[in-house]
C-alpha cells in the first residue's frame, strides 16, 4: 500500500454485496457503495424497492443474506460489523451510530419526559450526574430548537415536527459520527418538513455527520444528500453525484423517478 | 413420619420437587441477583400469598429448624400465621417471633430491624421478578438485556422521578444492583430496607411462584442501590419514634388510633418492638404490639 493510499480518508463504512432475501422475494440485492465520514447518502425509489430493507441491513437491524459491511470504529478501525458480537453491536448502535425511524413514537419512550429521552444514552454508557444529564439534554433540545421549558413535558404533548426533533436530539447527544435516517420527513406537513430539512442541514454540516438517508422525496435527498443511490427492485440502477444524477440521469428509470416526481 | 400418614410428603413437596427446588436454589446463590427459572408447583393457598417463598422454604426446612413468619414487619398477621400454621404441621418444626432465634425468616415486605446473623437464611416472597418489566414487556429481550448489562434504561426512571417530583420517588421494592452485575428488584419492601441487603451475613433467598423465579443473595454479597452521584441513595426517616418503645432507628408505620382519627406511629416489626417494651419493663407487650 502507498504512503498516499494510507493516509487518504479512509471509508466509515464500506459496503460490499448487501443481499437480503425475504424467502424467494429479493430484498436488496448486491449493493456496493463506501460512505465517508461527514457524507450524507441518499437512498431512493419507489415504494417496494428495498430502500428500508438496504438500510435496516447497514444499521445492523436486520441479519444480510450475504455481504459485508465494514465500519470505521473510534477504537479499533475497521471492523466486519456482523462479526461483532451481538453485546458490541447493540453498543456501536447505542453509541457512534444514531437510527432517526419515519414514526418517531417508534423511536421515542413516549412514557417519560423530553429530557428523560435525551439523557438516556448518557445514562446507557454510564452517565450518573443528574445534573450534568439535565444540562446536555437542555443543550441538545436547544439544538434541535425544542423550547427549554419542555424538557419535562413528555413527547405525547408534542407537535409531530417537534417530536421527530426529539428523536433526532435523543440520538445525536452521544456524538455519533453515522446517522441513519428512513423518510425523516415521512409524516409531516410541507412547512414543518422545510423546517426540519434546513435544522437538518446546519447540524449535519456542524457535527460533521455522516448520513444514510431514504426518502422517496426527491426534494429532500437534493437539499441534503451529496451523492444518491437509486434503487429499484433491490438492486441500485444508477449512483453519483445527487445534482448529477438529478439534472443528468442516465438509467430510464432514473430518469422515470425525475420527470415524475418534480424536484422542488 | 404422621405427614406420610396424612398423605403427603415432609414439608408438603414430593422430593424430587424439593431437589428441582434446591438445583434452582444452588444456581441462584452461584450466580447472585440472576433469576434462576424453576417448575414452580401448586400450593395449597393462592399466588398472593407468597407461594414462591412457600416453595423456597418448603425445599430448605428440616425438623431442627426454627422457623418465623413475618408480613409487613408482622408476626400475627392472617398471612403469617398461616403459613407458620402449614409449615408446623407439614414440616412439624418449632416456630418463633424472634428473629435472632429463627434458622429460617419468611417474609413479605420487610425485613427484620435485628440484625441477621450468620446461619440464618432470609425467604423474601416476591410478586414480580424482574426489575425491567416496565421498560419491557418482552421476556427474551429483557434475559438479552440482563445477558449485556443493558441497564441504562433503569437511570431513566431515576431520572424521571427527580425531574418529576424533585426526589426520587420509589419508596419500596427500589431497585439495586448485586456484585456490580446483575439489576435485581429486592421485592416490595421498603427502600428502608435496602442497606439490610448490603453484605448481609445471612443468605438471602428470593422466590417469585406465579413467574416462577428464584433468586439470591448469598452472605456478604455487595448489594447497592441505584442512585446519582448528586442525588444519592436515602433511606425514609420520620420525625416521630416509636409511640409504644421509644425506637429510633427503626422503619414506622402510621396507625389509627381511635374513632375520632388520632394517630400514631409505631414500629412495622412487632418482634422488635414487643422485645424492646419488655426490655423496658413495659407490661403485656403481646397486647400492645402490631398493627391494626
Ligand atoms: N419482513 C418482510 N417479509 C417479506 N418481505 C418483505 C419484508 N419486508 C420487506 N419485504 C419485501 O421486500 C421488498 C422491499 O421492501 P422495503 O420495505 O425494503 O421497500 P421500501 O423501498 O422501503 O418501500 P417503502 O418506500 O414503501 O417504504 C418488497 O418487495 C417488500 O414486500
Ligand atoms: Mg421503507
Amino acid at each position: 500500500m502507498s504512503v498516499a493510499e494510507r493516509t487518504g480518508p479512509q471509508p466509515l463504512l464500506r459496503v460490499r454485496g448487501m443481499s437480503k432475501r425475504y424467502g424467494r422475494r429479493i430484498g436488496c440485492a448486491d449493493v456496493d457503495f463506501d460512505l465517508y465520514p461527514g457524507e450524507v447518502i441518499g437512498v431512493v425509489g419507489e415504494s417496494g424497492s428495498g430502500k428500508t430493507t438496504l438500510l435496516n441491513c447497514l444499521s445492523a437491524q436486520l441479519e444480510p443474506s450475504a455481504g459485508s459491511l465494514v465500519y470505521d470504529t473510534r477504537e479499533r478501525g475497521p471492523v466486519a460489523v456482523f462479526d461483532l458480537s451481538e453485546a458490541e453491536r447493540r453498543r456501536l448502535l447505542r453509541t457512534d451510530w444514531g437510527l432517526v425511524r419515519q414514526n418517531p413514537r417508534e423511536g421515542l419512550r413516549m412514557s417519560v419526559s423530553a429530557g428523560a429521552n435525551v439523557g438516556e444514552r448518557l445514562m446507557a454508557v454510564g452517565a450518573r450526574n443528574y445534573g450534568q444529564i439535565r444540562g446536555t439534554a437542555e443543550h441538545w433540545l436547544a439544538q434541535l430548537e425544542i423550547a427549554a421549558d419542555r424538557i419535562d413535558d413528555r413527547p405525547g404533548t408534542f407537535s409531530g415536527g417537534m417530536q421527530q426533533r426529539l428523536q433526532i436530539a435523543r440520538n445525536l447527544v452521544t456524538r455519533p459520527r453515522l446517522v441513519f435516517m428512513d423518510e425523516p420527513t415521512g409524516g409531516l406537513d410541507v412547512s414543518v418538513q422545510a423546517r426540519l430539512l434546513d435544522l437538518l442541514r446546519r447540524l449535519v454540516g456542524d457535527l460533521d455527520l455522516a448520513c444514510v438517508l431514504v426518502t422517496h422525496d426527491l426534494g429532500v435527498v437534493r437539499l441534503l444528500a451529496h451523492r444518491l443511490l437509486v434503487m429499484q427492485q433491490g438492486h441500485v440502477v444508477e449512483q453519483g453525484l445527487t445534482d448529477q444524477v438529478l439534472d443528468d440521469p442516465q438509467h430510464p428509470y432514473t430518469q422515470m423517478l425525475v420527470s415524475s416526481i418534480l424536484p422542488v | 413420619m404422621n405427614t406420610k400418614a396424612a398423605g403427603y410428603n415432609y414439608a408438603y413437596l414430593d422430593e424430587q420437587t424439593k431437589r428441582m427446588i434446591r438445583r434452582a436454589i444452588l444456581k441462584a446463590v452461584a450466580i447472585p441477583g440472576y433469576q434462576v427459572p424453576f417448575g414452580s408447583r401448586e400450593m395449597p393457598m393462592p399466588y398472593g400469598w407468597g407461594t414462591g417463598g412457600v416453595q423456597v422454604t418448603a425445599a430448605l426446612i428440616g425438623p431442627l429448624d426454627v422457623l418465623k413468619v413475618i408480613d409487613q414487619g408482622a408476626d400475627d398477621t392472617t398471612n403469617a400465621v398461616s403459613i407458620r400454621k402449614f409449615f408446623a404441621a407439614v414440616a412439624e418444626v418449632a416456630t418463633t417471633t424472634a428473629t435472632e432465634r429463627a434458622t429460617i425468616v419468611q417474609t413479605r415486605h420487610r425485613i427484620p430491624e435485628t440484625p441477621l446473623r450468620e446461619g440464618q437464611i432470609l425467604v423474601l416472597q416476591v410478586p414480580i421478578p424482574e426489575p425491567l418489566r416496565w421498560l419491557e414487556p418482552r421476556e427474551a429481550e429483557t434475559r438479552k438485556m440482563h445477558a449485556l448489562e443493558e441497564y441504562g434504561a433503569m437511570h431513566v426512571s431515576l431520572y424521571e422521578d427527580l425531574a418529576r417530583h424533585g426526589r426520587i420517588a420509589k419508596t419500596y421494592d427500589y431497585p439495586v444492583l448485586v456484585e456490580g452485575r446483575y439489576l435485581m428488584r429486592p421485592s416490595p419492601i421498603p427502600k428502608f430496607d435496602n442497606p439490610k441487603l448490603d453484605r448481609s451475613p445471612a443468605l438471602m433467598l428470593f422466590g417469585a411462584g406465579r413467574e416462577r423465579r428464584i433468586y439470591a443473595l448469598p452472605p456478604h454479597t455487595r448489594v447497592e442501590s441505584l442512585a446519582f452521584e448528586d442525588h444519592p441513595f436515602e433511606v425514609e426517616t420520620w420525625e416521630a419514634r416509636c409511640r409504644l418503645c421509644g425506637a429510633e432507628d427503626s422503619y414506622l408505620d402510621e396507625v389509627i388510633v381511635d374513632d375520632a382519627g388520632g394517630r400514631m406511629f409505631v414500629c412495622s416489626d412487632t418482634d422488635y418492638c414487643n422485645r424492646r417494651q419488655a426490655a423496658q419493663g413495659k407490661p403485656n407487650p403481646e397486647m400492645l404490639g402490631g398493627k391494626a
